[in-house]
């Protein structure tokens, strides 16, 4: 009986016996005792919540190890006591709701409509918490996963969290997809729904009549993950492998689009294309190019994904590129190869994890993005949009929304079994213990050349965007009055200063409080469970490790009006009540963008060679040390890439909290869309710029925070810096 | 190890507020006396906030959403209802609320004080939605577009048929947009089933996109993006009064209209408040707030001053709009789907 496994059981009892059960009505002022003993399980049970109870049952029986001496049989007692504990919390939690028993048979067999409760407080959770523990501790005494219990355990916070919050939300939604209206079973309509012309029709091959959404979806899909991949890897040679003299601005240049709030791109995109934007009149006025509307449909949506998720590509990228190890590029050149050929056979197929995870990323994002469709998609319809209004528009047929995103699930998966084959057993280990003696060979002329003109024309023309975002900010009305102005500030982010401290009156400040908070909670939270995550799948091997890796990647394939809308139907009544606060908020932002570290994570640990935690076991250091002191150092680009994500993500997010937001914690992105809904474009953009500028510096921040990744590699330039990895900005 | 340390705190330190924010929140929604969903703009829904909480010291907390995403929601939330009153936005998902019995009965002193269009509604949806504004849905253009375009002056839907219009005309797509629903519907009114569809078709080749959002239209006139565009009378008007060279069209043959409308949620936890609210959102006093909000539509209490700005509806040829029939989800479905068909799948 270890330490940790006695400390849990006492947090298992503390949780039942001390911390109140029970969530707190929203009405009620909790006093101190509700708080201690008085709310608790214990109490509650005695005054006549008997259901609660027989959960003592699996308590006491998880003291007999503790209390009695260690005998061959206590992992049986622990695993029993866990299992058999969270059955009864999940089994009571799950019949007694807010109006009595929720199963029409327990109503029958009763007679009334039973005995009722609230949803799961502190108490509930830390007890369910515990017992899961003592039931992963129990496991690793019976020898799973090398008897570890840090892994079994990881494994097992993991895998609940996952079905809590991605399975359980995700699969009461889905399941309307086989009812009718009215809530029956109905698989014929599922089948009229999925066969529609309007979603597989394929007119667009054989007349100018529109294709289904199915396939437009899919094209766009796959030309945003070529173009992402192809740009994401232009920049990450660019600023790892030359000289290039402004390679720190290009790298702002390159991250600047992934900090921009949704509509912003799309906007400015109108502002130069459209057919009164800036280019066309000149195009007009000079040569005579008529105007034209060819920016709404397919080009339009397709540039602005390229400018929005390009960044994520290069994140992926940039960690790899640096991990490649030099040493096998100056054996290729040793045995004369030229340096077109070792970039071919050598550089390129150990880039081929990050180019994997990197064209897997912009294939998905460009699948779940909504916002730049709904301002560029003209008559080119995607699923998202349709998933959107199938759901808010005029039909409301929740029903439809649930089988567009079983397609749209589908597709994903379907990338993310595409990318798995492709990248098959081989190994791509280039970080190891030894020291690495190579120089990190130049570009061939050729790669290096195409990158400068793929990513130059590229860099200046999101300078272009972003100048018009900031003019915008600036002027009254974006492409009709250019008078300056700081009225869209004054509005926003009005502060007064009275007797009694500074007021901050403008419209904006709740938001954007809001926001910060609940970005800033989500992003550590983010990282570190899904690295946590990407170590068990890359460093560990257990049983049912594939579906537990497409658990991880579900909640990022669902689009977020499906997740919204599924949250409400999961959280808002007992056992789990959590809609309208700020949790709720933050839960749906980390596991909507924890694949992101889970991807990253994977793609830099398979370059991370494995004797190197070996080593670290062998000198006796437990799982959880050599994570913390070997394995979290090395990864330091992948913590930088998913921390910036997740906070920039839960930031910019739209369809997702469109639902889940409150009178207390308003999003910003959700009182940017009521701005553009409005007309007031220039609000809405000075709002925009004012969330660039915090996430620039969030950046910095984050960048400062963890530090940089020191392999020992020189440098070409070996006079500087020594340092073959630059930062990240 | 300073990564290690940051790194280990940072998380702690996100978990632990986290679970807090459990408790603040908790906290903070005690005070509330009364959650609104709110479906018009911004301005509108916060000065209707301040004003009632400085009248009756009830405070309010208030979220706005668009009509669609607040049906969505309060039909999630069914099983436990996080609202009160829902006020504001087109009537169709109020009806449809009313119709799937999400919302209340509730007979306000303040009915007979009301336009005859927002008690008939009332009536229609058995007493559990009523009308607090209306806007007739009309048409406008760019006039520096039109000239250019030769099109010549626009008084009727069938002068957006014109030749000159091809491929300038925007409207919103009925499957996604209340606004052009009401468009499909007001047309089959005017003309007729069958006419109506051959205007909708003919339409469909000067039509240049199907926008999702039945207010885009509008903005795009203001962009020069379309020349002329389909909405509700009064968001062209806000672009009109943002100074953008628009003109404002009430069709010759007439046109019909929406009532945006207000609902006592059903299970409301703080309903003696919803109803203070009800009756009070349904004065002049609080209906005049609209307007210096710029929201220029037509307030339901008769004594509410009609502002200025506001497309007149003595001038406006209002149809009999039918929004029991048209309202319901079956006759919905039927044209929805008709209109997929026969209009939005026309080569152009």
């Amino acid at each position: 009986m270890s330490r940790a496994t006695l400390g849990w059981i006492v947090l298992g009892w503390v949780g039942f016996a001390l911390l109140p059960w029970y969530g707190f009505d929203r009405t009620a002022v909790p006093t101190l005792t509700d708080y201690i003993v008085g709310g608790s399980a214990l109490v509650h049970g005695l005054k006549g919540t008997w259901w609660l109870l027989p959960i003592l049952v699996p308590l006491l029986m998880s003291l007999r190890p503790a209390l009695l001496p260690a005998r061959k049989d206590n992992s049986s007692w622990l695993i029993g006591a866990g299992l058999l504990g969270l059955a009864l919390i999940v089994i009571q939690g799950f019949s007694i709701g807010l109006n009595g028993w929720t199963l029409d048979i327990l109503k029958a067999i009763s007679g009334d409509d039973g005995p009722r409760q609230a949803g799961i407080g502190y108490g509930g959770a830390l007890t369910a918490i515990a017992l899961l523990i003592v039931l992963c501790h129990g496991l690793a005494a019976r020898g799973w996963c090398r008897g570890d219990a840090f892994v079994t355990s990881s494994i097992g916070i993991v895998i609940a969290l996952i079905i809590v919050f991605v399975f359980f939300p995700v699969s009461t939604i889905l399941a309307s997809a086989f009812a009718d209206n009215n809530g029956d079973f109905a698989p014929l309509e599922f089948v009229a729904k999925f066969m529609d012309r309007s979603i597989w029709g394929l007119d667009c091959l054989t007349s100018d009549l529109r294709c289904g959404v199915a396939w437009n979806t899919l094209f766009l899909g796959l030309l945003v993950a070529f173009g992402t991949t192809a740009l994401g890897l232009a920049f990450a040679l660019i600023a790892t492998r030359t000289a290039f003299r402004y390679k720190k601005l290009l790298r702002v240049m390159s991250v600047l689009p992934i900090i921009t709030p949704p509509f912003v791109i799309g906007l400015a995109l109108i502002l130069i294309f459209g057919r009164s934007g800036a280019l066309s009149s000149v195009l007009w006025e000079w040569f005579g190019v008529p105007r034209s509307r060819w920016i709404y449909g397919l080009p339009g949506v397709f540039i602005a994904q390229l400018l929005a998720f390009t960044p994520i590509a290069f994140l992926v990228l940039i960690g790899v590129v640096q991990g490649i190890s030099p040493t096998l590029e100056e054996a290729s050149q040793t045995l004369r190869a030229k340096s077109w050929t070792t970039f071919l056979t050598v550089t390129l197929p150990l880039m081929r994890p990050g180019l994997a995870n990197a064209f897997l990323l912009g294939f998905v994002e460009s699948l779940a993005d909504f916002g730049n469709p709904l301002v560029l998609g003209g008559n080119y319809e995607v699923l998202s949009t349709k998933i959107f209004f199938a759901v808010v528009g005029a039909q409301q047929d929740q029903g439809r929304a649930a089988v567009l995103s079983i397609i749209l699930l589908a597709f994903t998966l379907g990338a993310f079994w595409l990318q798995h084959a492709w990248l098959g057993k081989k190994v791509y280990t280039t970080v190891t213990g030894k020291g690495d003696a190579g120089i990190p060979l130049p570009l061939p002329r050729r790669v290096a050349l195409a990158s400068y003109f793929t990513a130059i024309p590229w860099a200046l023309f999101t300078v272009a965007v972003y100048v018009i975002i900031l003019v915008g900010a600036f002027v009254r009305s974006m492409g009709r009055d250019y008078t300056p102005t700081v009225d869209h500030f004054l509005t926003a982010f009005r502060v007064e200063s009275t007797e009694h401290g500074f007021f901050f009156s403008g419209s904006a400040w709740d938001s954007f409080f809001a926001t910060i908070k609940v970005a800033a909670l989500s992003a550590p939270l983010t990282a570190a469970i899904g690295l946590l995550t990407a170590y068990l799948l890359t460093r560990q091997r257990f049983s049912g490790q594939r579906s537990f890796e497409f658990g991880t990647l579900l909640s990022f394939a669902i689009p977020g009006t499906v997740v919204g809308v599924s949250y409400i139907l999961a959280f808002n009544v007992p056992p789990i009540e959590i809609t309208g606060t700020g949790f709720v908020l933050v839960m749906c932002f980390v596991f909507r963008n924890m694949p992101v570290g889970v991807r990253s994570g994977i793609a830099t640990l398979s370059q991370i060679d494995k004797s190197l935690d070996e080593a670290s076991l062998t000198l006796g250091a437990r799982s959880a040390t050599t994570m913390r002191r070997v394995v979290l150092p090395l990864l330091r680009p992948a913590i930088v890439a998913s921390l910036v994500y997740s906070f920039v993500r839960a930031m910019t997010a739209v369809s997702a909290v469109i639902f889940l937001v409150t009178a207390e914690y308003n999003m910003a992105t959700t009182y940017i869309v009521g701005r553009v809904e409005a007309g007031e474009f220039g609000l809405a953009i000075a709002y925009s710029t004012v969330l660039i500028v915090v996430m620039l510096i969030a950046i910095v921040g984050i960048q400062l925070a963890v530090g940089e990744r020191r392999l020992g590699r020189r440098s070409a330039s070996t006079s500087t810096n020594p340092v073959a990895a630059p930062a990240i900005p | 190890m300073k990564l290690k340390k940051n790194l280990v705190a940072a998380t702690m330190l996100a978990g632990s507020m986290t679970a807090l924010s459990f408790l603040s929140a908790g906290a903070a929604q005690a005070q509330g006396a009364l959650v609104m969903y709110c479906g018009v703009q911004e301005e509108w829904c916060r000065a209707m906030v301040t004003a009632f909480e400085r009248e009756t010291g009830i405070k309010v907390s208030m979220t706005r959403k668009s009509a669609g995403e607040v049906f969505a929601q309060v039909k999630a939330e069914a099983a436990n209802p996080r609202a009160d009153i829902w006020w504001g936005g087109t009537g169709d998902p109020h009806m449809q609320a009313a119709e799937e019995g999400l919302t209340v009965e509730y007979t306000s002193p303040k009915m007979n004080e009301l336009q005859d269009w927002a008690v008939r509604q009332w009536e229609q949806s058995k007493k559990r939605t009523v009308g607090i504004y209306s806007g007739a849905l009309g048409f406008g253009y760019n006039t520096e577009l039109a000239a250019s375009n030769k099109t010549g002056e626009l008084k009727c839907w069938a002068d957006l048929l014109k030749p000159e219009l091809k491929g300038e005309v925007q409207v919103a797509d009925p499957n996604s947009s209340g606004t052009a629903y009401t468009l499909l519907a007001s047309i089959v009114q005017i003309m007729g089933e069958d006419k109506g569809f051959e205007y909708m078709k003919a339409l469909h080749k000067n039509v240049n996109q199907y926008t999702k959002s039945g207010a885009a239209p509008a903005k795009a006139m203001a962009q020069g993006e379309t020349t002329a565009g389909i909405a509700f009378m009064h968001d062209i008007v806000t672009m009109v009064v943002d100074k953008a060279p628009i003109k404002v069209v009430a069709p010759c043959e007439g046109t019909g209209y929406e009532i945006g409308s207000m609902s006592i949620i059903k299970g409301a936890k703080n309903m003696e408040n919803a109803q203070k609210f009800y009756d009070w959102a349904l004065t002049a006093n609080a209906q005049k707030l609209g307007a210096e909000a710029k929201s220029y539509q037509v307030p339901s209490n008769k004594s509410t001053p009609i502002p200025p700005q506001a497309p007149k509806l003595s001038d406006v040829k209002l149809i009999n709009f039918d929004f029991a029939k048209y309202g319901s989800s079956e006759e919905r479905k039927r044209l929805l789907s008709k209109w997929d068909n026969e209009v939005k799948n026309l080569p152009k």
